[in-house]
């Protein structure tokens, strides 16, 4: 197992500090080791999803070769040739664990901006206080762009929120964690190859959800009353002016509609599997308030917003992998997991087998199934 | 499942998709109008020949249009004002996204109607207030669907209509224009 830094690496240095899991600590699973402390429905912190990774390399005696930056993966006679900043390696299989988000993704109208404005990704961003006074424009209304909206709006700075198409869910429905009635109902079970549209479901945004220890919703109605203003998707710079969508409402239309379709499938799932005793009544929530005019520009060099900050999702980088397995847009070409270059298999990318691919307790079933495939190619080559 | 006949072909778009995937070339399309001014500021714009998937194409018949403004502009009113064209096109495009989506999510329509609103402040265009824009401050849709679907699955088709509208987005986004003498 090679890993660039050290054990836990993106989670000790790619993320902000208040940032804690969407999954609830009882969630926390992974073969041979799961949450043991004392506060199950909680959420866990950054630092201890780091000490929570570092214990599962020693409890499984994983063979980890920390420092180990990887620039090549070559294929050279039917094997692969690895270099890595500690030395070359040659091997019959290779399984890219790298993740969806080594980059962050910025849009290319970014360099349109005017120089007094600072810009930031998630990867930059630590805390409010390292953020220079004034408004800041937050760009992108998934996980990370609600979050950090809440956490500067809180700290004094006006918040903008520039709003594109997103995933709204409630924190706790029917009493209990949106995650557990994921997990439970199946939905999160369900496979790659039965899903209808896998493109779309790959490139499904992060819902709106942060692990707080209040459990508490955090939607863009719990924004809008905290001061936040909602502008539409952003979508270029002309004459130093930020321009966004006029389409704001219906994009609030599609998140609340998709809300309760899987509301819906919830219920009837709690219906039919007999568990309506084990929870809250049915519930619904306020459709999405759509603000009685919505600013369709912002002028970036009047001084009212200092910060950019760009919560606009993250890509995968390959720079070091040539072979040929990439689409036109750098996204692997897989099927489940299984590369189109024999004997490579990937692990760890949005619904790479199930919905729950990308979550902590998703990976073990997912690597269970990769590692057969791996398995009979290695036998098959014997 | 029941057929659904919206009388839309489907199964074409979705085939349409799959090849233009891997060939964006060919979505490539330009459309074109050409007007000539009348006079005063009544115009006739007609409308014929189009690009797409690689080659020249014409529609069955060009198609003519008169633009004008009305009395109470001072003008003959030979035809709808350009601004009123816009919302022609948004009608159209999204009652045309409404019987596509319901056509592959198996939803019978029995009848769709479609009013559209703009409003307008036309101070701008008279340059009384230079604050006041030259375009829509705000347009309404509002659909009127008789179907064999739940209210909750009628938003969610008009919804969807306007996630794929060409008008929409053309009005609800920035676009380059350039204009030039030729």
């Amino acid at each position: 197992m090679l890993e660039r830094g050290e054990v836990a690496n993106s989670w000790r240095r790619e993320r902000w500090e208040s940032l804690r899991l969407l999954t609830p600590n009882w969630q926390c699973r992974l073969p041979g080791l799961h949450y043991e402390g004392g506060d199950p429905d909680g959420y866990l912190t950054a630092g201890e999803v780091s000490e929570f990774i570092e214990r599962f390399a020693k409890v499984s005696a994983a063979p980890v070769r920390t420092g180990a930056q990887v620039t090549s993966v070559r294929r050279v006679d039917g094997r692969y040739h690895v270099m890595t900043s500690l030395g070359e390696i040659g091997c019959e299989t290779v399984v890219i664990a790298s993740g969806a988000c080594n980059r962050p993704a910025v849009p290319a109208f970014s360099a349109a901006l005017p120089p007094g404005v600072d810009q930031l990704t998630p990867f930059d961003y630590r805390n409010p206080a390292g953020i220079r006074d004034g408004g800041v424009l937050v760009v992108g209304a998934s996980a990370t762009g609600v979050q950090l909206a809440a956490e500067l709006q809180r700290s004094g700075h006006p918040v903008t929120l520039s709003v594109g198409e997103h995933v709204r869910l409630p924190r706790m429905y029917r009493g209990r964690d949106v995650l557990w009635w994921m997990e439970a109902s199946g939905v999160w079970d369900q496979r790659h190859d039965e899903i209808d549209d896998l493109t779309r479901a790959r490139r499904l945004p992060s819902p709106q959800l942060a692990g707080t220890p209040e459990r508490t919703a955090l939607d863009l109605n719990v924004l809008a009353s905290a001061g936040v203003e909602l502008v539409g998707r952003w979508a270029t710079v002309r004459d130093g002016c930020a321009l966004f969508s006029g389409g704001l409402r219906n994009v609030f239309s599609l998140a609340d509609l998709k809300m309760e379709r899987l509301l819906n499938t919830f219920d009837e799932w709690a219906e039919t599997a007999g568990h309506n005793a084990d929870v809250g009544p049915v519930e619904r929530f306020a459709a999405t308030r759509v603000p009685e005019s919505a600013r369709l520009q912002l002028d970036l060099r009047s001084g009212e917003i200092g910060t950019v900050v760009w919560a606009t999702g993250f890509r995968p980088d390959y720079e070091w992998l040539d072979l040929p397995v990439m689409d036109a847009k750098g996204q692997l070409i897989h099927d489940g997991g299984v590369v189109d270059s024999p004997g490579v298999f990937a692990l760890g990318l949005p619904v790479l087998r199930r919905r729950k691919s990308t979550f902590i307790c998703g990976i073990e079933d997912d690597a269970r199934e990769v590692i057969d495939h791996l398995a009979r190619y290695l036998a098959r080559r014997r | 499942m029941t057929t659904v006949t919206n009388g839309v072909n489907v199964q074409a778009l979705i085939d349409a998709r799959e090849v233009l995937k891997g060939a964006p070339e060919a979505a490539q399309f330009t459309w074109r109008a050409s007007a000539k001014w009348n006079s005063g500021v009544h115009s006739t714009i007609k409308v014929h020949s189009f690009f797409g998937l690689g080659e020249e194409h014409n529609h069955k018949q060009e198609s003519v249009f008169d633009a004008d403004h009305p009395e109470v502009f001072a003008a003959e009113d030979n035809g709808i004002t350009p601004i009123e064209y816009l919302i022609v096109g948004l009608a159209s495009c999204l009652t045309a996204g409404v019987a596509s989506v319901a056509e592959n999510r198996g939803i019978q329509l029995r009848s769709v109607e479609a009013t559209v609103e703009g409003a307008h402040d036309i101070r701008g265009i008279l340059g009384a207030d230079s604050d006041v824009r030259n375009g829509y401050n705000d347009i309404k849709v509002t659909f009127t669907i008789d179907a064999d679907a739940s209210r909750q699955e009628i938003e969610a088709l008009v919804a969807q209509s306007q996630k794929r509208s060409a008008v929409f987005d053309a009005l609800t986004n920035p676009t380059n224009v350039t204009v030039e003498v030729a």
